[in-house]
């Protein structure tokens, strides 16, 4: 891990910078305990400095999700091989599929999740993985429930990032500090006690599976009947809604809300910081899931794509990065280092009986007309 | 050169942008509507009148728009035209020119970075907690129409405060001393001196306001939560979510018929301030 302890505090920056306003001290003080001088400095060295010698190039794109990565490795590939990490974050599959279809996006790497892999591969938007270059993947070392989506037709398109699951977070000081654990509650309280205070993704695949599940329905439904009792709770359960938000950290974070539906990190990061928001898997079911690298044909800084995903799959970077982003990987490689009390963490390994119930997303699921049209009519709503 | 091939050189630049970045988008979105979705999302050749039957299923996002768009102009109006009136009658030379200044800053900084600061504001934190604490009761304010409301007022003043500025500030003062003169106190002086003098600034200021409103996606999408939708939003999410491109041309197709329709009323109603002429609000 990065030593940050040589941080100024924003305090201190403050002060120093009023101190070196009514000149009690020099500039070359103030720039000096605020690190600001070398700042510039490195800055301005980094800015127009060529391709370094294995000449990946000096930048590479990579569109990915909201609070997935450590800042710190892209300060350290950049440092290793010169190449600056300029990422995109990104709400949604659809979103990023979009995207592609369209053309032009530049990314060189980007994170999609299992069930999209097999119409990236459809539609011939990646490229099957040339291997080689990605030595620190290790086939043998990976869970293959996590890491086997990214095999198409036999081959290697996608590199499996982390998995996680699709639950909700409470926050439990407003429940007498009881957990929601059930979708059934879930949809129930938002109409009553929790009215005006709970949120929902702004993503069909998430929002529309859990309220299948209210019904006892498969997360993956695309039955019209089943659909249409799905659209009557969401249309019934819009107005008592906070927001439709996949960015739901900061209204829980500022107590304007007090139920989301989550993902396994999200409720990590709010668990750890603030420990009343707890994160439940509905006993119905849910989803289970697991992110990739790819990289979509035509990428402008291939060399350095490759570059990127096998210093990220580095066993030592990737334990970096699970506990910054707080998602279980699936290499056992990295699971070994980790510590017993992380490996028994409820949030990111919940017990068998619930794990059981989970369906992964399936293909369809993302791409099926109905489920995006109920999701754009209930929105619209 | 002879003056005709200059005239078209010189027009070549704004012809070619106007054709390239307007014209055959246009073009694209109304083939498109009559299109089909693709297998995986997308576009898919078709041809049928589907997607314009189906318009009724955004009818809610037409009728948001098609109040708050209004609403929010009328709201910058009359927040607006006081404001100005000062900037150009009542403030010194000396002030002016320091308030014109304080009007323009904003827009120094991206809208999107002052949407999320009354994010804060309106969040639960922000002006709501300082109004449970001087006992009034608990309210929401994020994410609400009356949130967009405030987002939009806030971010569209300063192009409605503008042109109502121009207007007045070319108006003739001696006009004002006369009626005053001819015994006229100053009420009447405003009603019926000032207010038709300012009209053209007025109507140009309300013009730009409402156009820009028609299309808004990004306030709405901030400070409503997802939960005020406007036709900019349903456009967004057909394309980037849903990605059914025919249906999202097909409403883009009858949102700019809306806006066509409403325009040209607006400027037929406005042309009698300006003595027959139709371009008042374009002024």
């Amino acid at each position: 891990m990065t030593d940050r302890n040589d941080f100024i505090s924003h305090d201190k920056l403050m002060n120093e910078a009023m101190r070196y306003k009514r000149g009690s001290v020099s500039r070359r003080h103030f720039l000096g305990v605020t690190g600001l001088g070398l700042a510039s400095t490195v800055l301005a060295s980094s800015l127009g400095r060529p391709a370094l010698a294995d000449g990946i190039g000096d930048r590479v794109v990579l569109a990915s999700w909201p609070n997935y990565h450590d800042p710190a490795n892209f300060d350290s590939f950049k440092a290793a091989t010169g190449a600056a990490v300029d990422l995109n974050v990104f709400g949604s599959n659809e979103e990023m599929l979009a995207k592609l279809q369209a053309g032009g996006t530049g990314w060189d790497v980007f994170v999609p999740t299992n069930y999209t892999i097999s119409t990236y591969v459809q539609l011939g938007l990646i490229e099957p993985l040339d291997m080689s270059r990605i030595p620190n993947y290790d086939a043998a070392a990976f869970d293959p429930r996590f890491a086997g989506p990214g095999t198409v037709d036999g081959k290697i398109y996608a590199v499996s990032k982390d998995w996680g699951t699709t639950g909700m977070a409470t926050n439990t000081a407003n429940n007498n500090g009881k957990a929601v654990g059930s979708w059934k509650e879930f949809w129930d309280m938002t109409q009553a006690e929790f009215s005006g205070r709970t949120m929902v993704h702004d993503y069909q695949l998430t929002t529309i599976g859990s309220a299948l599940k209210y019904f006892g329905y498969s997360f993956n439904s695309i039955d019209p009947e089943e659909l249409a009792d799905a659209e009557k709770l969401l249309i019934a359960v819009k107005p008592h809604l906070f927001a439709i938000t996949s960015d739901y950290q900061p209204a829980m974070r500022s107590g304007d809300a007090w139920l989301a539906m989550c993902w396994t990190g999200d409720g990590k990061q709010l668990n750890r910081d603030i420990p009343e928001i707890q994160y439940t898997l509905g006993k119905e079911g849910g989803e289970i899931w697991s992110d990739f690298y790819a990289v979509p044909i035509g990428a402008p800084h291939r060399d350095a794509a490759y570059a990127l995903i096998n210093y990220l799959l580095d066993p030592k970077i990737n334990m970096a990065e699970t506990l910054f982003h707080g998602q279980p990987v699936a290499d056992s490689r990295v699971n070994a280092m980790l510590t017993p009390e992380r490996l028994a963490d409820p949030i990111l390994y919940p017990p068998e009986e619930l794990l059981k119930n989970l369906e992964f997303g399936a293909a369809q699921t993302l791409t099926n007309p109905d489920r995006a049209e109920l999701m754009a009519r209930f929105k619209s709503a | 050169m002879q003056p005709r091939y200059r005239t078209a050189l010189f027009l070549l630049p704004a012809t070619a942008w106007f054709v390239t970045m307007l014209v055959l988008p246009l073009i694209v979105v109304f083939v498109f509507s009559f299109g089909d979705r693709g297998p995986a999302g997308g576009y898919a050749p078709a041809f049928s009148f589907d997607n314009f039957l189906n318009l009724g299923a955004r009818w809610a996002a037409f009728k948001n728009t098609m109040v708050l768009a209004p609403a929010g102009t009328i709201a910058c109006l009359l927040i607006a035209y006081p404001l100005a009136y000062y900037l150009a009658i009542r403030a010194s030379a000396k002030w002016r020119t320091m308030l014109l200044i304080l009007v323009i800053v904003p827009f120094w900084t991206s809208i999107l970075i002052r949407s999320y600061a009354w994010i804060f504001i309106l969040g639960g934190k922000g002006i709501p907690s300082l109004i449970a604490a001087l006992g009034l009761g608990h309210i929401q304010l994020i994410n609400t129409p009356f949130a967009v409301l405030i987002g939009i007022v806030y971010g569209y003043l300063p192009l409605m405060v503008f042109p109502i500025y121009v207007s007045l500030e070319r108006l003739d003062k001696r006009l004002l001393e006369a009626s005053s003169d001819l015994g006229a106190p100053p009420f009447n002086t405003f009603l019926s001196v000032t207010l038709p003098l300012s009209m053209p600034g007025v109507a140009t200021g309300c013009m730009l306001v409402f156009i820009l409103l028609m299309g808004e996606f990004l306030i709405p999408a901030m400070l409503g939560g997802g939960k005020v939708f406007f036709v900019g939003n349903a456009l967004v999410d057909l394309f980037v979510q849903s990605r059914n491109w025919a249906f999202g041309s097909a409403v883009a197709v009858a949102l700019v018929l809306v806006m066509l329709v409403t325009v040209t009323v607006y400027m037929r109603l406005t042309r009698r301030w300006a003595g027959g002429r139709d371009d008042i609000s374009l002024m």
